[in-house]
Protein backbone atom coordinates (compact mmCIF):
# COMPACT_ATOMS: atom_id res chain seq x y z
CA UNK A 1 0.00 0.00 0.00
CA UNK A 2 1.33 3.39 -0.79
CA UNK A 3 2.22 5.42 2.45
CA UNK A 4 0.47 8.53 2.82
CA UNK A 5 2.18 11.41 1.79
CA UNK A 6 3.00 13.60 4.94
CA UNK A 7 1.32 16.77 6.06
CA UNK A 8 2.49 20.28 5.16
CA UNK A 9 2.71 23.51 7.37
CA UNK A 10 3.49 26.76 5.78
CA UNK A 11 5.20 29.56 8.48
CA UNK A 12 7.56 28.61 11.41
CA UNK A 13 6.29 31.10 13.56
CA UNK A 14 4.36 30.27 16.96
CA UNK A 15 1.35 28.71 14.94
CA UNK A 16 3.50 26.39 12.56
CA UNK A 17 6.06 25.81 15.72
CA UNK A 18 3.06 24.32 17.45
CA UNK A 19 1.66 22.51 15.05
CA UNK A 20 5.03 20.65 14.11
CA UNK A 21 5.26 19.69 17.13
CA UNK A 22 1.39 17.99 18.06
CA UNK A 23 2.13 16.31 14.67
CA UNK A 24 5.59 14.86 15.68
CA UNK A 25 4.18 13.91 19.42
CA UNK A 26 1.63 11.82 17.05
CA UNK A 27 4.41 9.99 14.91
CA UNK A 28 4.12 12.04 11.69
CA UNK A 29 7.23 13.96 9.89
CA UNK A 30 5.57 17.17 8.91
CA UNK A 31 7.23 19.38 6.04
CA UNK A 32 7.44 22.81 7.55
CA UNK A 33 8.33 25.45 4.88
CA UNK A 34 8.93 29.14 5.86
CA UNK A 35 10.73 32.06 4.09
CA UNK A 36 12.38 33.07 6.86
CA UNK A 37 16.23 31.78 7.63
CA UNK A 38 15.24 31.05 10.87
CA UNK A 39 12.32 30.24 12.90
CA UNK A 40 10.60 31.87 15.14
CA UNK A 41 8.08 33.99 12.63
CA UNK A 42 7.34 37.63 12.94
CA UNK A 43 7.33 38.45 16.96
CA UNK A 44 10.36 36.29 18.07
CA UNK A 45 12.48 36.47 14.87
CA UNK A 46 15.87 35.96 15.10
CA UNK A 47 19.06 37.78 14.01
CA UNK A 48 20.79 36.00 10.68
CA UNK A 49 24.07 36.16 12.87
CA UNK A 50 25.05 36.61 16.66
CA UNK A 51 24.72 39.48 17.65
CA UNK A 52 25.84 39.82 21.05
CA UNK A 53 22.54 40.39 22.43
CA UNK A 54 20.61 37.54 24.82
CA UNK A 55 17.03 36.44 24.29
CA UNK A 56 16.09 39.46 27.63
CA UNK A 57 17.55 42.32 25.05
CA UNK A 58 16.10 41.14 22.11
CA UNK A 59 12.95 40.25 23.06
CA UNK A 60 12.24 42.05 26.48
CA UNK A 61 9.00 40.68 28.27
CA UNK A 62 8.59 37.83 25.55
CA UNK A 63 12.13 36.44 25.96
CA UNK A 64 10.98 33.22 27.75
CA UNK A 65 8.47 32.42 25.29
CA UNK A 66 10.58 33.35 22.38
CA UNK A 67 13.50 30.99 23.76
CA UNK A 68 11.23 27.87 24.53
CA UNK A 69 9.29 27.82 21.15
CA UNK A 70 13.02 28.52 19.27
CA UNK A 71 14.31 25.90 21.21
CA UNK A 72 11.38 23.89 21.19
CA UNK A 73 11.41 23.94 17.55
CA UNK A 74 15.29 22.77 17.32
CA UNK A 75 14.82 19.74 19.35
CA UNK A 76 12.30 18.19 16.50
CA UNK A 77 15.78 17.69 14.54
CA UNK A 78 15.03 15.45 11.63
CA UNK A 79 11.86 14.53 12.83
CA UNK A 80 10.29 17.47 10.85
CA UNK A 81 11.45 18.20 7.46
CA UNK A 82 12.09 21.49 7.63
CA UNK A 83 13.01 23.51 4.90
CA UNK A 84 13.90 27.33 5.56
CA UNK A 85 14.38 30.06 2.78
CA UNK A 86 11.78 28.34 0.82
CA UNK A 87 8.70 30.30 -0.35
CA UNK A 88 5.18 28.22 -1.00
CA UNK A 89 4.10 30.33 -4.59
CA UNK A 90 1.71 28.15 -5.76
CA UNK A 91 -1.23 25.77 -4.55
CA UNK A 92 -3.39 23.01 -6.18
CA UNK A 93 -4.85 19.95 -5.67
CA UNK A 94 -2.25 17.94 -3.08
CA UNK A 95 0.38 19.59 -4.09
CA UNK A 96 2.37 23.17 -3.29
CA UNK A 97 5.10 24.90 -5.46
CA UNK A 98 7.66 26.00 -3.52
CA UNK A 99 11.01 27.64 -4.26
CA UNK A 100 14.65 27.79 -2.79
CA UNK A 101 17.65 29.36 -3.99
CA UNK A 102 15.66 30.08 -7.34
CA UNK A 103 14.44 26.48 -7.43
CA UNK A 104 10.86 25.32 -7.52
CA UNK A 105 9.87 22.37 -6.15
CA UNK A 106 6.31 20.34 -6.40
CA UNK A 107 5.42 19.52 -2.79
CA UNK A 108 2.96 16.09 -2.76
CA UNK A 109 1.22 16.17 0.80
CA UNK A 110 -1.77 15.21 2.37
CA UNK A 111 -2.93 17.90 4.94
CA UNK A 112 -2.18 21.17 4.60
CA UNK A 113 -1.61 23.75 7.88
CA UNK A 114 -1.77 27.53 6.80
CA UNK A 115 -0.05 29.59 9.80
CA UNK A 116 1.56 32.43 7.59
CA UNK A 117 1.10 35.51 10.20
CA UNK A 118 0.45 38.79 9.21
CA UNK A 119 2.37 42.13 8.06
CA UNK A 120 1.48 45.62 8.28
CA UNK A 121 -1.85 47.21 8.29
CA UNK A 122 -1.13 50.66 6.34
CA UNK A 123 -2.91 53.38 4.61
CA UNK A 124 -1.52 55.67 1.94
CA UNK A 125 -0.17 59.11 3.70
CA UNK A 126 1.41 61.91 1.60
CA UNK A 127 5.17 61.31 1.87
CA UNK A 128 5.25 57.94 2.92
CA UNK A 129 7.36 56.64 0.39
CA UNK A 130 10.12 58.95 1.53
CA UNK A 131 13.32 56.81 2.16
CA UNK A 132 13.02 56.62 6.12
CA UNK A 133 9.46 55.78 6.90
CA UNK A 134 8.96 52.25 7.38
CA UNK A 135 6.06 50.31 8.94
CA UNK A 136 6.26 49.14 12.83
CA UNK A 137 6.89 46.30 12.24
CA UNK A 138 10.18 47.15 9.81
CA UNK A 139 11.08 49.13 12.43
CA UNK A 140 11.07 46.51 14.59
CA UNK A 141 12.84 44.38 12.67
CA UNK A 142 15.89 46.74 11.80
CA UNK A 143 16.15 46.72 15.20
CA UNK A 144 15.21 43.38 16.41
CA UNK A 145 16.92 41.15 14.02
CA UNK A 146 19.46 43.58 12.43
CA UNK A 147 20.47 45.75 15.70
CA UNK A 148 20.07 49.18 13.99
CA UNK A 149 17.71 52.17 14.47
CA UNK A 150 16.04 53.69 11.31
CA UNK A 151 17.08 57.18 12.35
CA UNK A 152 18.02 59.51 15.57
CA UNK A 153 15.28 60.99 16.64
CA UNK A 154 12.24 58.82 15.10
CA UNK A 155 8.66 59.50 15.58
CA UNK A 156 5.89 56.24 15.23
CA UNK A 157 2.59 57.10 14.09
CA UNK A 158 -0.65 55.13 13.08
CA UNK A 159 -2.48 52.53 15.66
CA UNK A 160 -1.91 49.42 17.16
CA UNK A 161 -0.24 47.98 20.51
CA UNK A 162 2.79 47.67 18.02
CA UNK A 163 2.58 51.29 17.85
CA UNK A 164 3.67 51.93 22.00
CA UNK A 165 5.59 48.66 21.50
CA UNK A 166 7.98 49.69 19.10
CA UNK A 167 8.17 53.62 20.48
CA UNK A 168 9.37 51.91 23.78
CA UNK A 169 11.60 49.27 22.38
CA UNK A 170 13.35 52.06 20.67
CA UNK A 171 13.65 54.54 23.98
CA UNK A 172 14.87 51.30 25.66
CA UNK A 173 17.78 50.60 22.92
CA UNK A 174 18.70 54.58 23.68
CA UNK A 175 17.25 55.88 20.23
CA UNK A 176 15.36 59.43 21.17
CA UNK A 177 11.74 59.25 20.15
CA UNK A 178 10.81 62.41 19.35
CA UNK A 179 7.28 61.51 19.68
CA UNK A 180 4.43 58.52 19.63
CA UNK A 181 1.12 60.05 17.11
CA UNK A 182 -2.30 57.90 18.11
CA UNK A 183 -4.94 57.97 15.68
CA UNK A 184 -7.17 56.87 18.34
CA UNK A 185 -8.78 59.18 20.73
CA UNK A 186 -9.26 59.35 24.90
CA UNK A 187 -12.12 57.68 24.17
CA UNK A 188 -11.26 54.89 22.85
CA UNK A 189 -8.45 53.84 25.30
CA UNK A 190 -11.41 53.33 27.62
CA UNK A 191 -11.80 50.02 25.96
CA UNK A 192 -8.73 49.27 27.78
CA UNK A 193 -10.98 48.91 31.10
CA UNK A 194 -12.58 46.03 29.57
CA UNK A 195 -9.07 44.87 28.57
CA UNK A 196 -8.21 44.75 31.83
CA UNK A 197 -9.38 41.51 33.63
CA UNK A 198 -8.69 39.66 30.75
CA UNK A 199 -5.02 40.16 30.23
CA UNK A 200 -3.95 43.05 33.16
CA UNK A 201 -0.44 41.94 32.80
CA UNK A 202 -0.24 42.70 29.06
CA UNK A 203 -2.58 46.15 29.39
CA UNK A 204 -0.85 47.11 32.52
CA UNK A 205 2.20 46.42 30.85
CA UNK A 206 1.01 49.27 27.62
CA UNK A 207 -0.02 51.56 30.04
CA UNK A 208 3.67 51.48 31.50
CA UNK A 209 5.33 51.55 28.50
CA UNK A 210 3.44 54.86 27.17
CA UNK A 211 4.39 56.28 30.85
CA UNK A 212 7.83 55.66 30.38
CA UNK A 213 7.82 56.80 26.80
CA UNK A 214 6.07 59.93 28.36
CA UNK A 215 8.57 60.32 31.33
CA UNK A 216 11.54 60.05 28.86
CA UNK A 217 10.41 63.64 27.13
CA UNK A 218 8.68 61.37 24.14
CA UNK A 219 5.47 63.27 23.38
CA UNK A 220 2.24 61.26 23.53
CA UNK A 221 -0.16 62.54 21.30
CA UNK A 222 -3.66 61.19 21.01
CA UNK A 223 -6.44 61.21 18.31
CA UNK A 224 -4.23 62.88 15.78
CA UNK A 225 -4.91 63.23 12.25
CA UNK A 226 -3.80 64.78 8.74
CA UNK A 227 -0.67 62.82 9.19
CA UNK A 228 1.70 63.84 6.41
CA UNK A 229 5.80 63.42 5.67
CA UNK A 230 7.58 65.59 4.45
CA UNK A 231 11.36 65.91 3.31
CA UNK A 232 13.55 66.27 0.13
CA UNK A 233 14.62 62.72 -0.87
CA UNK A 234 14.45 61.60 2.52
CA UNK A 235 12.09 62.47 5.79
CA UNK A 236 12.63 65.58 7.24
CA UNK A 237 9.76 65.89 9.17
CA UNK A 238 5.83 64.77 10.25
CA UNK A 239 3.05 66.97 10.39
CA UNK A 240 -0.30 66.07 12.01
CA UNK A 241 -3.67 67.92 13.22
CA UNK A 242 -5.13 67.80 16.36
CA UNK A 243 -8.19 69.42 17.55
CA UNK A 244 -8.38 71.69 14.41
CA UNK A 245 -4.45 73.03 14.82
CA UNK A 246 -1.59 72.13 12.44
CA UNK A 247 1.69 70.68 14.03
CA UNK A 248 5.04 69.70 12.75
CA UNK A 249 8.31 67.67 14.34
CA UNK A 250 11.11 67.58 12.82
CA UNK A 251 12.43 63.55 12.22
CA UNK A 252 14.88 61.66 10.40
CA UNK A 253 13.27 58.50 11.04
CA UNK A 254 9.35 57.34 10.87
CA UNK A 255 8.01 54.04 12.41
CA UNK A 256 3.89 53.82 10.98
CA UNK A 257 1.22 50.95 10.68
CA UNK A 258 -2.43 51.18 11.57
CA UNK A 259 -2.07 47.71 13.11
CA UNK A 260 -2.13 44.60 11.25
CA UNK A 261 -3.32 42.47 7.84
CA UNK A 262 -3.68 38.45 7.68
CA UNK A 263 -1.32 37.30 5.01
CA UNK A 264 -4.21 35.20 3.24
CA UNK A 265 -2.99 34.31 -0.47
CA UNK A 266 -1.94 30.82 0.71
CA UNK A 267 -5.79 29.99 1.65
CA UNK A 268 -7.23 31.78 -1.38
CA UNK A 269 -5.48 29.62 -3.77
CA UNK A 270 -5.99 26.55 -1.72
CA UNK A 271 -9.61 27.43 -2.47
CA UNK A 272 -11.27 28.56 0.91
CA UNK A 273 -14.16 30.13 1.01
CA UNK A 274 -13.85 33.90 2.59
CA UNK A 275 -16.14 36.42 4.73
CA UNK A 276 -15.78 39.89 5.41
CA UNK A 277 -14.68 40.24 9.35
CA UNK A 278 -15.85 43.58 10.57
CA UNK A 279 -13.35 44.04 13.24
CA UNK A 280 -10.52 43.55 11.55
CA UNK A 281 -12.09 45.16 8.26
CA UNK A 282 -10.97 42.12 5.89
CA UNK A 283 -12.24 39.35 3.99
CA UNK A 284 -11.15 36.62 5.73
CA UNK A 285 -10.61 32.51 5.21
CA UNK A 286 -13.72 31.11 6.92
CA UNK A 287 -12.82 28.86 9.67
CA UNK A 288 -14.55 26.36 12.50
CA UNK A 289 -13.36 26.62 16.17
CA UNK A 290 -10.78 23.92 15.37
CA UNK A 291 -9.06 25.37 12.28
CA UNK A 292 -10.75 23.52 9.50
CA UNK A 293 -11.23 25.82 6.89
CA UNK A 294 -14.23 25.17 4.08
CA UNK A 295 -11.74 23.02 2.67
CA UNK A 296 -11.35 19.40 3.14
CA UNK A 297 -7.53 18.92 4.86
CA UNK A 298 -6.88 22.28 4.85
CA UNK A 299 -6.09 24.10 7.97
CA UNK A 300 -6.17 27.82 9.51
CA UNK A 301 -4.00 28.90 12.20
CA UNK A 302 -2.46 31.73 13.80
CA UNK A 303 -2.75 35.72 12.52
CA UNK A 304 -2.59 34.37 9.17
CA UNK A 305 -6.21 33.75 9.97
CA UNK A 306 -7.42 36.40 11.90
CA UNK A 307 -5.35 38.87 14.31
CA UNK A 308 -5.31 37.51 17.64
CA UNK A 309 -1.37 37.33 18.65
CA UNK A 310 1.26 35.37 19.68
CA UNK A 311 -0.42 33.54 22.43
CA UNK A 312 -3.29 32.64 20.31
CA UNK A 313 -1.28 31.38 17.49
CA UNK A 314 0.42 28.94 19.37
CA UNK A 315 -2.65 27.68 21.31
CA UNK A 316 -4.65 27.73 17.68
CA UNK A 317 -1.86 25.67 15.61
CA UNK A 318 -2.06 22.97 18.03
CA UNK A 319 -5.47 22.55 17.74
CA UNK A 320 -5.08 22.93 13.96
CA UNK A 321 -2.69 19.99 14.07
CA UNK A 322 -5.26 18.18 16.74
CA UNK A 323 -7.82 18.63 13.76
CA UNK A 324 -5.43 17.11 11.16
CA UNK A 325 -4.81 14.05 13.25
CA UNK A 326 -8.65 13.66 14.11
CA UNK A 327 -9.63 13.38 10.45
CA UNK A 328 -6.58 10.91 9.27
CA UNK A 329 -8.08 8.52 12.19
CA UNK A 330 -5.40 9.15 14.75
CA UNK A 331 -5.35 10.01 18.54
CA UNK A 332 -6.48 13.53 18.54
CA UNK A 333 -6.82 14.56 22.53
CA UNK A 334 -10.21 15.80 22.24
CA UNK A 335 -9.65 17.22 26.26
CA UNK A 336 -6.70 19.34 24.92
CA UNK A 337 -8.54 20.57 21.88
CA UNK A 338 -11.56 21.75 23.88
CA UNK A 339 -9.27 23.50 26.28
CA UNK A 340 -7.23 25.23 23.26
CA UNK A 341 -10.55 26.37 22.12
CA UNK A 342 -11.64 27.43 25.41
CA UNK A 343 -8.16 29.69 25.64
CA UNK A 344 -8.07 30.63 22.13
CA UNK A 345 -11.92 32.13 22.78
CA UNK A 346 -10.73 33.88 25.81
CA UNK A 347 -7.78 35.80 23.95
CA UNK A 348 -10.70 36.55 21.19
CA UNK A 349 -12.59 39.00 23.67
CA UNK A 350 -9.35 40.63 24.89
CA UNK A 351 -8.40 40.89 21.42
CA UNK A 352 -12.07 42.72 20.37
CA UNK A 353 -11.32 45.22 23.59
CA UNK A 354 -7.80 45.88 21.79
CA UNK A 355 -9.08 46.37 18.75
CA UNK A 356 -11.41 48.88 19.98
CA UNK A 357 -8.69 50.83 22.03
CA UNK A 358 -6.51 51.17 18.92
CA UNK A 359 -9.08 51.50 16.53
CA UNK A 360 -8.27 51.34 12.29
CA UNK A 361 -8.87 55.63 11.00
CA UNK A 362 -11.14 54.14 8.31
CA UNK A 363 -12.12 57.24 7.51
CA UNK A 364 -8.43 58.51 6.57
CA UNK A 365 -9.35 56.71 3.46
CA UNK A 366 -12.01 58.76 2.50
CA UNK A 367 -9.80 61.62 3.27
CA UNK A 368 -6.46 60.76 1.24
CA UNK A 369 -5.80 63.64 -0.95
CA UNK A 370 -5.55 62.71 -4.76
CA UNK A 371 -2.27 63.40 -5.39
CA UNK A 372 -1.10 60.96 -2.57
CA UNK A 373 0.39 57.82 -4.06
CA UNK A 374 -1.95 55.06 -3.47
CA UNK A 375 0.11 51.90 -4.93
CA UNK A 376 3.79 52.63 -4.22
CA UNK A 377 4.57 49.47 -7.11
CA UNK A 378 3.74 51.56 -9.74
CA UNK A 379 3.34 55.03 -8.28
CA UNK A 380 -0.60 54.96 -8.95
CA UNK A 381 -2.18 58.14 -6.98
CA UNK A 382 -5.51 58.42 -4.75
CA UNK A 383 -6.59 60.80 -7.71
CA UNK A 384 -5.91 58.17 -10.43
CA UNK A 385 -7.90 55.50 -8.78
CA UNK A 386 -11.05 57.94 -7.75
CA UNK A 387 -11.28 59.44 -11.38
CA UNK A 388 -11.13 55.23 -12.88
CA UNK A 389 -13.87 54.86 -10.23
CA UNK A 390 -16.32 57.30 -11.70
CA UNK A 391 -15.83 57.04 -15.15
CA UNK A 392 -16.28 52.99 -15.02
CA UNK A 393 -18.78 53.46 -12.08
CA UNK A 394 -16.86 50.71 -10.51
CA UNK A 395 -18.10 49.13 -7.38
CA UNK A 396 -15.71 46.09 -6.94
CA UNK A 397 -11.51 46.22 -5.97
CA UNK A 398 -10.88 43.70 -8.81
CA UNK A 399 -12.51 45.59 -11.35
CA UNK A 400 -10.67 48.65 -9.91
CA UNK A 401 -7.48 46.51 -9.88
CA UNK A 402 -8.26 45.19 -13.05
CA UNK A 403 -8.68 49.03 -14.64
CA UNK A 404 -6.16 51.17 -12.84
CA UNK A 405 -3.56 47.99 -11.94
CA UNK A 406 -4.01 48.88 -8.38
CA UNK A 407 -3.46 45.62 -6.51
CA UNK A 408 -1.57 44.16 -9.35
CA UNK A 409 2.06 45.56 -8.69
CA UNK A 410 4.85 43.60 -7.28
CA UNK A 411 3.18 43.65 -3.41
CA UNK A 412 -0.04 42.02 -5.16
CA UNK A 413 -2.03 44.26 -2.92
CA UNK A 414 -0.54 43.83 0.49
CA UNK A 415 0.32 47.53 1.18
CA UNK A 416 -2.92 49.18 -1.12
CA UNK A 417 -5.18 46.64 -1.07
CA UNK A 418 -7.03 48.00 2.54
CA UNK A 419 -7.14 51.47 1.33
CA UNK A 420 -7.92 50.59 -2.04
CA UNK A 421 -11.21 49.14 -0.50
CA UNK A 422 -12.21 52.41 1.46
CA UNK A 423 -11.41 54.64 -0.88
CA UNK A 424 -13.89 52.33 -3.33
CA UNK A 425 -16.21 52.16 -0.58
CA UNK A 426 -16.71 55.81 0.38
CA UNK A 427 -16.82 56.79 -2.92
CA UNK A 428 -19.43 54.35 -3.93
CA UNK A 429 -21.42 54.85 -0.50
CA UNK A 430 -21.04 51.01 0.34
CA UNK A 431 -20.21 49.56 2.60
CA UNK A 432 -16.57 48.21 2.87
CA UNK A 433 -17.62 44.41 3.02
CA UNK A 434 -19.35 45.19 0.29
CA UNK A 435 -16.52 45.94 -2.80
CA UNK A 436 -15.41 42.35 -2.90
CA UNK A 437 -11.99 41.49 -1.81
CA UNK A 438 -8.77 41.29 -4.41
CA UNK A 439 -8.19 38.00 -5.47
CA UNK A 440 -4.30 36.37 -4.75
CA UNK A 441 -2.68 34.94 -7.27
CA UNK A 442 0.41 32.89 -8.42
CA UNK A 443 3.03 33.31 -7.38
CA UNK A 444 2.21 34.16 -4.05
CA UNK A 445 5.41 36.71 -4.22
CA UNK A 446 7.70 37.59 -7.21
CA UNK A 447 10.19 34.74 -8.16
CA UNK A 448 12.69 35.03 -11.21
CA UNK A 449 11.50 34.46 -14.02
CA UNK A 450 13.99 32.17 -15.14
CA UNK A 451 12.21 29.59 -13.02
CA UNK A 452 8.88 28.92 -14.86
CA UNK A 453 9.11 24.57 -14.70
CA UNK A 454 8.24 22.93 -11.64
CA UNK A 455 10.40 20.05 -10.48
CA UNK A 456 8.51 17.42 -9.71
CA UNK A 457 9.39 15.97 -5.86
CA UNK A 458 9.09 12.00 -6.53
CA UNK A 459 12.23 12.59 -9.42
CA UNK A 460 13.94 15.35 -7.91
CA UNK A 461 15.14 15.34 -4.44
CA UNK A 462 17.60 18.19 -3.75
CA UNK A 463 19.63 18.01 -0.23
CA UNK A 464 18.45 20.15 2.17
CA UNK B 1 23.48 60.50 5.23
CA UNK B 2 22.74 56.90 6.36
CA UNK B 3 19.45 56.07 6.88
CA UNK B 4 19.69 53.23 9.63
CA UNK B 5 21.92 53.42 12.35
CA UNK B 6 24.20 50.58 13.81
CA UNK B 7 23.58 49.79 17.57
CA UNK B 8 25.32 46.41 17.79
CA UNK B 9 27.73 44.19 15.77
CA UNK B 10 29.55 46.90 15.20
CA UNK B 11 33.01 44.63 15.38
CA UNK B 12 31.48 41.79 13.63
CA UNK B 13 33.85 40.54 10.51
CA UNK B 14 33.71 42.99 7.52
CA UNK B 15 32.23 42.24 4.67
CA UNK B 16 33.36 44.16 1.69
CA UNK B 17 30.84 45.32 -1.19
CA UNK B 18 29.97 48.42 -3.92
CA UNK B 19 27.25 51.11 -3.97
CA UNK B 20 27.43 52.50 -7.37
CA UNK B 21 30.93 51.53 -7.43
CA UNK B 22 31.80 53.23 -4.37
CA UNK B 23 33.85 50.20 -2.21
CA UNK B 24 31.70 49.97 1.13
CA UNK B 25 32.23 47.95 4.33
CA UNK B 26 28.84 45.50 5.67
CA UNK B 27 29.06 43.35 8.77
CA UNK B 28 28.56 39.88 8.74
CA UNK B 29 24.74 39.58 9.41
CA UNK B 30 23.64 42.19 7.76
CA UNK B 31 20.95 42.31 4.94
CA UNK B 32 21.29 43.86 1.90
CA UNK B 33 18.99 46.52 2.85
CA UNK B 34 21.25 46.81 6.20
CA UNK B 35 24.31 47.41 4.40
CA UNK B 36 23.23 50.02 2.02
CA UNK B 37 21.54 52.16 4.26
CA UNK B 38 24.31 52.10 6.73
CA UNK B 39 25.92 53.58 3.92
CA UNK B 40 23.43 55.80 1.98
CA UNK B 41 19.76 57.03 1.99
CA UNK B 42 18.17 54.39 -0.79
CA UNK B 43 18.38 51.39 -2.31
CA UNK B 44 16.84 52.43 -5.79
CA UNK B 45 14.70 54.59 -7.78
CA UNK B 46 10.89 54.53 -8.60
CA UNK B 47 11.12 53.10 -12.58
CA UNK B 48 8.16 55.13 -12.68
CA UNK B 49 8.76 58.56 -10.88
CA UNK B 50 12.34 58.64 -10.36
CA UNK B 51 11.86 59.02 -6.84
CA UNK B 52 14.22 57.47 -4.65
CA UNK B 53 13.20 54.37 -2.44
CA UNK B 54 14.62 52.86 0.35
CA UNK B 55 12.71 49.51 1.40
CA UNK B 56 9.08 50.56 4.11
CA UNK B 57 8.25 46.32 5.40
CA UNK B 58 11.77 45.17 6.20
CA UNK B 59 9.85 41.76 5.95
CA UNK B 60 9.72 40.97 2.55
CA UNK B 61 5.96 42.02 1.79
CA UNK B 62 6.21 45.45 0.04
CA UNK B 63 8.84 44.89 -2.74
CA UNK B 64 9.79 47.78 -2.32
CA UNK B 65 13.53 47.21 -1.87
CA UNK B 66 14.73 45.40 -4.91
CA UNK B 67 18.20 46.35 -5.91
CA UNK B 68 20.29 45.65 -9.01
CA UNK B 69 23.64 44.09 -9.19
CA UNK B 70 26.07 45.36 -11.93
CA UNK B 71 25.25 41.61 -13.34
CA UNK B 72 21.99 42.70 -13.70
CA UNK B 73 20.63 40.35 -11.63
CA UNK B 74 18.07 41.80 -8.67
CA UNK B 75 17.52 40.56 -5.73
CA UNK B 76 14.84 41.96 -2.39
CA UNK B 77 17.37 43.78 -0.36
CA UNK B 78 15.77 43.31 2.99
CA UNK B 79 16.00 39.42 2.75
CA UNK B 80 18.79 38.84 1.35
CA UNK B 81 21.93 38.25 3.51
CA UNK B 82 24.78 40.32 2.03
CA UNK B 83 27.31 38.81 0.19
CA UNK B 84 31.39 39.12 -0.32
CA UNK B 85 31.91 41.73 -3.32
CA UNK B 86 28.30 42.76 -3.98
CA UNK B 87 28.33 44.99 -6.42
CA UNK B 88 25.28 47.37 -5.52
CA UNK B 89 23.71 49.79 -8.19
CA UNK B 90 20.81 52.06 -7.01
CA UNK B 91 21.15 54.61 -9.96
CA UNK B 92 19.17 52.60 -12.52
CA UNK B 93 15.32 52.29 -13.32
CA UNK B 94 14.65 55.49 -13.58
CA UNK B 95 13.98 55.75 -17.52
CA UNK B 96 11.21 52.92 -18.60
CA UNK B 97 7.82 52.81 -17.38
C1 LIG C 1 7.00 42.73 11.99
C2 LIG C 1 6.05 42.25 13.04
C3 LIG C 1 6.42 42.35 14.36
C4 LIG C 1 5.59 41.88 15.34
N1 LIG C 1 6.00 41.99 16.63
C5 LIG C 1 5.17 41.60 17.60
C6 LIG C 1 5.54 41.77 18.95
O1 LIG C 1 6.62 42.28 19.25
N2 LIG C 1 4.67 41.38 19.91
C7 LIG C 1 3.46 40.80 19.58
O2 LIG C 1 2.71 40.40 20.48
N3 LIG C 1 3.10 40.61 18.32
C8 LIG C 1 3.91 41.03 17.33
N4 LIG C 1 3.52 40.88 16.04
C9 LIG C 1 2.24 40.23 15.74
C10 LIG C 1 2.47 38.81 15.21
O3 LIG C 1 1.71 38.69 14.04
C11 LIG C 1 2.06 37.72 16.17
O4 LIG C 1 2.38 38.01 17.48
C12 LIG C 1 2.72 36.36 15.85
O5 LIG C 1 3.98 36.48 15.25
C13 LIG C 1 1.78 35.56 15.00
O6 LIG C 1 2.27 34.25 14.88
P1 LIG C 1 1.94 33.38 13.60
O7 LIG C 1 2.58 32.06 13.81
O8 LIG C 1 0.50 33.41 13.34
O9 LIG C 1 2.60 34.14 12.37
P2 LIG C 1 4.09 34.68 12.13
O10 LIG C 1 4.85 34.76 13.37
O11 LIG C 1 3.94 35.87 11.31
O12 LIG C 1 4.73 33.52 11.25
C14 LIG C 1 4.32 33.28 9.94
C15 LIG C 1 5.46 32.70 9.16
O13 LIG C 1 4.98 32.26 7.90
C16 LIG C 1 5.94 32.53 6.93
N5 LIG C 1 5.25 32.63 5.64
C17 LIG C 1 4.17 33.38 5.35
N6 LIG C 1 3.81 33.21 4.07
C18 LIG C 1 4.69 32.33 3.55
C19 LIG C 1 4.84 31.75 2.27
N7 LIG C 1 4.01 32.03 1.25
N8 LIG C 1 5.88 30.89 2.05
C20 LIG C 1 6.72 30.59 3.07
N9 LIG C 1 6.62 31.11 4.32
C21 LIG C 1 5.62 31.96 4.55
C22 LIG C 1 6.59 33.82 7.36
O14 LIG C 1 7.91 33.91 6.87
C23 LIG C 1 6.56 33.71 8.89
O15 LIG C 1 7.77 33.25 9.42
C24 LIG C 1 4.34 41.32 15.02
C25 LIG C 1 3.96 41.24 13.68
C26 LIG C 1 4.79 41.71 12.70
C27 LIG C 1 4.33 41.65 11.28
S1 LIG D 1 11.34 46.41 2.42
FE1 LIG D 1 9.40 45.55 1.96
S2 LIG D 1 9.95 43.83 0.75
FE2 LIG D 1 11.86 44.60 1.40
Amino acid sequence: MAERAPPLIVGAGPAGIRAAMTLVAAGLRPIVIDEGYACGGQIYRQPLSPDGRDAQARYGSEAAKATRLQRDFAALGAQVDYRPNTLLWNLRDASADSLRDGVSQRILHDGLILATGATDRVLPLPGWTLPGVFTLGGAQIALKAQGCAIGKRVVFAGSGPLLYLVAWQYMKAGVEVAAVLDAAPLSAKLHLLRALPLAPDIVLRGLRMAAELALHGTQVQLGVSGLRIEGEGRVARIVYQTGGRRHAIACDGIGYGLNLRSETQAADLAGCAFRFDPRDRAHLPVRDSSGRSSVAGVYLAGDGARIAGADAAELAGERAALALLEDRGLPHAPARAASLERRLVRIGRLRDALEAAFPFPAHWGADIADDTLLCRCEDISAGDARRAIGHFSLTDVNRLKAVTRIGMGRCQGRMCGAAAAELLAAQTGRDIGAVGRLRAQAPIKPIPLAMSLSVDERQHDPAH
Amino acid sequence: MPLLHRLVRTDSAVIFFTIDGVPCEGRAGDTVLTAVLCHTDRLRHSEFSGEPRAGFCQMGACQDCWVQLASGERLRACTTPLAEGMHIVTTRGRSHG
